[in-house]
């Protein structure tokens, strides 16, 4: 069985003047995988996913997400993704049912439909009580799950996940952690990054950056095997020990 | 030993009358003069809160506090002439120099840069060859170095440094980390924040918060020790499977996903054998199942389930 790629990048490249922050990396995503996306701050990670998500045109090399061009079909990438970070994902101000509605808006749902898919969330994630309150009001962890389901709320094909968990609690760690899974199985590309190395070990495949290189690409058992670590905390010390540059 | 920061039921709240949130519930702890002390907890736990309270700069609702036995609220002015604040947030002036930001620090205090050159030596070394860069240009790690430093300049006797690591890979974490280990055989003592679990086992003492209350004040090492029942780490070809399972069985306590393995709690009463029996049945295959030792976080999660 052929898998289907989801994202396929090829040399894909980012320069800013002499500056060149991302430097061909080429890798494929498959459908329904979750894939890691590491690598010290400054290593180029923002800027590659800001190129996939059709934020950023690209200085050279070839990418396509959910089939279109990183060049010429930004727009289509940007309707068939979903993203969340930890720093911004929710309107603070606007209550738990605003927030959906306002998401649904934006990714074009009808009205009927997105009542629908807000009835139907708000029982799921058992925030129906909660529907007319502040999110800046929610514990984290509400918070979290409602910014993740808002963010594939309109199914798209991939979510990007920028470190999503940061400063979260453990528990609340973990339980966003099964809704990624969750997410996997019903088929959705999950493409996350993570300063926390045991999450490394939750992604199907994991690619380390450095310098703008893709230094390492693999399951996280073989990047153990082949860099003789007994943990990712020591395959990532290894690689990014070696890094020349330190930026955000 | 010497006391060097006092607290006593320290109560916090924010918001109105209607709507009160209550940052610091009662918190109460000492720290040792010369020691590395960690309160580790995540966001909204209280830790900010509780570094601008002992920093002067905020009042608390209820309570005591004092830094090198000054009081926090009635005798502030000593108390910043002897505590170096890092905030999480980058707060140098990005339009001044690197050293234009070390100078300024130094001559509100009194001091100059020369006089305790010696104690940021180290780290400044690193950054001295951008002193003339501005602030706002530098990358997040020289950021950070340029920060500590313009928190020691003035010789504080107590660093407050409120989530130094946060968002910083796991390199230079690392380093952060040794940075502070040198700066402890120093003399300082050092108060550091951290939403990081894994980084409880390089301070001397620990306090995990969490929502506000301390739930536990040791060793890390005491810590670990007062975890409660024995632990397994467990994996399987399927993980999530694995967990979905674990924790629908009868005898679990608690199960919990942990980098390649599960942490698994079991009741007395359960045991190994009957455990694989019910994994067999779920047609598991390739399980591997031993006892493990507990880390802060395992610890951390026990005591979030018991409050």
């Amino acid at each position: 069985m052929i898998k289907e790629i989801v994202i396929k990048a090829e040399g894909l490249t980012k320069r800013f003047g002499d500056f060149i922050a991302v430097n061909k990396i080429s890798f494929n995503v498959e459908k329904g995988e979750i894939f890691g996306f590491l690598g010290a701050n400054g290593a180029g990670k923002t800027t590659a996913m800001r190129m996939l998500c059709g934020l950023s045109i690209p200085s050279s090399g070839k990418a396509a997400v959910a089939g279109f061009d990183v060049y010429k079909q930004t727009e289509n990438i940007k309707q068939n993704i979903g993203y969340m970070s930890q720093k911004f994902s929710l309107y603070e101000d606007l209550t738990v049912k605003e927030n959906i509605r306002f998401y649904a808006g934006i990714y074009g749902m009808g009205r009927a439909s997105a009542k629908e898919k807000m009835n139907n969330l708000l029982v799921q994630l058992k925030m129906s009580n909660e529907e007319n309150n502040l999110v800046k009001s929610l514990p984290l962890g509400w918070k979290q799950k409602l910014a993740f389901s808002v963010a594939i709320l309109h199914q798209p094909k991939i979510v990007f996940l920028d470190e999503p968990t940061g400063g979260v609690d453990p528990v609340t760690r973990r339980e966003f952690w099964n809704l990624i899974y969750d997410a996997a199985e019903k088929g959705i590309t999950v493409f996350v990054t993570t300063h926390y190395m045991d999450e490394a070990e939750y992604c199907n495949r994991v690619s380390i950056m450095v310098d703008g290189v893709i230094e390492a690409l693999d399951t996280p058992s073989n990047l153990k095997k082949n860099y003789k670590a007994a943990s990712m905390d020591e395959v990532f010390l290894q690689l990014a020990r070696g890094a020349k540059r330190s930026s955000d | 030993m010497m006391i060097a920061i006092t607290v006593k039921n320290i109560v916090k709240t924010y918001g109105t009358k209607k709507e009160t949130i209550t940052a610091l519930d009662d918190i109460s702890f000492e720290v040792n003069g010369g020691e590395l002390f960690g309160i580790i907890g995540p966001d909204g736990a209280g830790k900010t809160s509780l570094f601008r309270i002992l920093t002067t700069l905020l009042l608390p609702k209820g309570g005591t506090a004092s830094v090198d036995g000054f009081d926090v609220v009635k005798d502030y002015k000593q108390v910043r002439n002897r505590v170096g604040y890092m905030p999480g947030r980058f707060s140098l002036y990005q339009d001044l120099s690197v050293e234009e930001n070390l100078e300024f620090f130094a001559t509100i205090f009194n001091t100059s840069i020369q006089e305790n050159y010696n104690l940021i030596k180290e780290i400044y070394v690193q950054i001295e060859p951008f002193k003339k860069r501005r602030a706002g240009k530098l990358s997040g790690g020289m950021k950070q170095k340029l920060a500590l430093c313009c928190a020691l300049i003035h010789k504080p006797s107590v660093l407050f440094l409120d989530e130094p690591t946060t968002g910083v890979d796991a390199v230079s974490r690392k380093e952060f980390w040794d940075m502070l280990q040198n700066l402890k055989k120093q003399g300082i003592t050092i108060l550091v924040s951290t939403p990081y679990m894994d980084e409880a086992a390089l301070c001397d003492r620990v306090a995990l918060i969490q929502l506000g209350k301390i739930m536990s004040i040791d060793t890390p090492q005491e810590i670990v020790k007062s975890f409660k029942g024995q632990l397994w780490a467990i994996r399987s070809t399927k993980m999530y499977a694995l967990l979905k399972d674990l924790k629908q069985y009868e005898g679990t306590i608690s199960c919990n996903s942990f980098g390649e393995f599960h942490h698994l709690l079991l009741k007395d009463d359960a045991n190994e054998k009957e455990l694989l029996t019910y994994l067999n049945q779920q047609q598991h295959t390739g399980i591997e199942l031993k006892k493990t030792a507990p880390v802060i976080e395992d610890c951390f999660m026990q005591l979030m389930n018991k409050n």
